[in-house]
């Protein structure tokens, strides 16, 4: 090979595009080969059984956008956890992340592309399953049914996001933590109680783009929709931006040998 | 001009200093990095390959830092030493996509390329997860090669393989060597080497120990003094024929059998069989007693 040919080789730049098929078809299967799908599928198969059953035993109008507001997008937090943990966390942990990364593939494509799969897998198993959920409370086409499914797409978008970026932060384990602290304490505790932290809460962006639709008191949405995709936005755009950022520097786990 | 060239470079985690000071340029050709475990050169194939960053000093091959610059793996082939691949693709699929990823204009003529060359061609449309784990490394290789690189950085590519496998490997390695590809393996398993040309960096404890020609290191390898524990069916009498011999230096009779300093290991090794046969003595055990890698490596360093 000449000096130029190998100087031009030499001196390449990572390969265009956004997005990476290759990327988000590995991603796909390495996150639905594991024995982890079950876990996607069982929270979702559980809010469609006890919305069946409140139905059955308890037609009344004041469940639904309690139960479905509270349970069903806690589940939706879990689901994006998990996913959004996954596509990049378990390949991290077992440091095939290696292949992917011995690769002239930017970064920002890589975490794009894994990125674009967590928001599918979540639609599919949290954001799909609440839509059901509602269609069964109070038929298919009614605004509760229809907001909440609006809404917990936005869940998806902003939550994966967020999830994402703790993973390429932190270890995968550390992530998992920070992530159900999040959830549970700051999402699940504090909003309730102290006013303004739900400015900063993924699932009250949810919420809000969910009540612009479903106009119902019982969702509890402390935030106007424009605030909540406003601020949604800014979370995952910057979210994203952080982890590509961080994964471009990523340190290989450190065994000292 | 293609190399990979560290200047001052040092890696610490917290306390634990893991490369200290380390200065080399690494030309064309293959060149090993020894060391016992836990001397360093996985973090120095690492930092070479712009997966860790180093705490000081700078890397660079061919004139462009590797940290952050993923453009660079178009002329850079991996093989990490984790045995950790996308297990549920058949090899082919996994080399496929990692020709792809690479932006290869013909992916699929690449692959096959790269498999036939690991000969991996008969199992390549099996699931990685039924592979041995010398196939698997084979196939990892394959996946590095794909894109024909400059430089080639291999973490322990002999692990697992057989002596059959390891061979077929070296010629590979050499083969690539010998078209000017700068290539760089780690290991910690000197008599791997053996059949090795070329140059050896040694590592111990962090620290670049000695640099230098297979030749010399195999030629100080095989002369080394031993102690070796032997057990057979006459202790003594298997003793007292085998301080005849100019390759020992002592023998000890002792509760567990014979212990023997040979002063030339290659030596030894090749006559203790056959004079026990001529003595109608059976032998039972030979046992490298000092056979500890850092007593091996403090050999070398010392000669």
């Amino acid at each position: 090979m000449g000096n130029t040919a190998m100087d031009k080789k030499m001196t390449g730049q990572p390969l265009p595009g956004l997005l990476n098929g290759d990327i988000i078809r590995l991603t796909l299967r390495a996150a639905m080969g594991r024995r982890r799908a079950l876990l996607f599928a069982l929270p979702a198969i559980i809010l469609i059984g006890l919305s069946a059953l409140l139905k059955a035993k308890a037609n009344s109008p004041v469940w639904p956008p309690e139960v479905l507001g509270s349970v069903g997008y806690l589940i939706l937090a879990l689901t994006a956890l998990i996913v959004g943990g996954s596509v990049l966390g378990a390949e991290i942990d077992d440091g095939s992340i290696l292949h992917l990364l011995a690769t002239p593939v930017s970064r920002r494509s890589v975490i794009l592309s894994k990125y674009l799969v967590a928001v599918a897998l979540t639609i599919a198993f949290a954001a799909v399953p609440e839509y059901i959920a509602g269609a069964i409370a109070t038929g298919a086409s009614s605004g509760l049914a229809v907001g909440l499914f609006v809404g917990a797409l936005a869940g998806a978008v902003i939550y994966n996001a967020l999830f994402l970026m703790l993973t390429a932060v932190f270890s995968p384990a550390q992530a998992l933590a920070f992530g159900l602290l999040y959830v549970l304490l700051w999402e699940g505790l504090l909003a309730s109680l102290v006013p303004g932290v739900g400015l900063l809460s993924a699932g009250h962006y949810s919420l809000a783009v969910a009540n612009s639709i479903a106009h119902n008191a019982a969702l509890h949405a402390d935030l106007n929709v424009g605030t909540g995709i406003g601020m949604g936005l800014v979370v995952t755009v910057a979210s994203l931006a952080f982890a590509s950022v961080t994964l471009s520097g990523f340190n290989v786990a450190g065994d000292v040998t | 001009m293609t190399d990979i060239d560290l200047r001052g470079v040092s890696r610490w985690y917290g306390n634990v200093v893991a490369v200290n000071d380390i200065s080399m340029t690494i030309g064309p050709g293959v060149t090993g990095l020894l060391g016992p475990n836990g001397a360093g050169k996985t973090t120095i194939l690492n930092m070479m390959a712009g997966f860790l960053m180093p705490s000081r000093g700078q890397i660079t091959v061919a004139g462009q830092s590797t940290w952050r610059n993923p453009g660079l793996f178009r002329q850079v082939g991996v093989v990490p030493e984790r045995d950790s691949v996308y297990a549920f693709l058949t090899g082919a699929e996994f080399v496929g996509v990692s020709a792809r990823l690479h932006g290869l204009a013909d992916a699929g003529a690449a692959a096959q390329r790269a498999i036939d060359l690991v000969e991996m061609s008969d199992a390549q449309d099996r699931r990685i997860s039924t592979y041995s784990k010398g196939m698997r490394q084979r196939i990892k290789v394959a996946a590095a090669l794909v894109h024909d690189p400059e430089v080639l950085l291999l973490d322990e590519p002999f692990n697992g393989m057989d002596p059959r496998q390891r061979l077929h490997m070296m010629d590979l390695l050499h083969a690539q060597g010998g078209r000017g590809r700068v290539i760089v393996f780690s290991s910690h398993i000197l008599e791997e080497v053996e059949r090795l040309s070329g140059v050896i960096q040694v590592i111990v404890g962090g620290r670049l120990a000695a640099s230098g020609d297979f030749r010399a290191i195999r030629r100080l390898m095989t002369n080394r003094p031993h102690v070796f524990l032997v057990h057979s069916s006459d202790d003594r009498a298997l003793g007292a024929a085998l301080i005849g011999r100019p390759a020992v230096s002592a023998v000890e009779l002792t509760a567990h059998g014979l212990q023997v300093r040979a002063s030339d290991y290659g030596t030894f090794t090749r006559e203790v069989a056959g004079l026990s046969r001529d003595h109608g003595i059976r032998l039972r055990q030979v046992l490298p007693a000092d056979e500890s890698l850092e007593s091996v490596f403090t050999y070398l360093l010392a000669s």
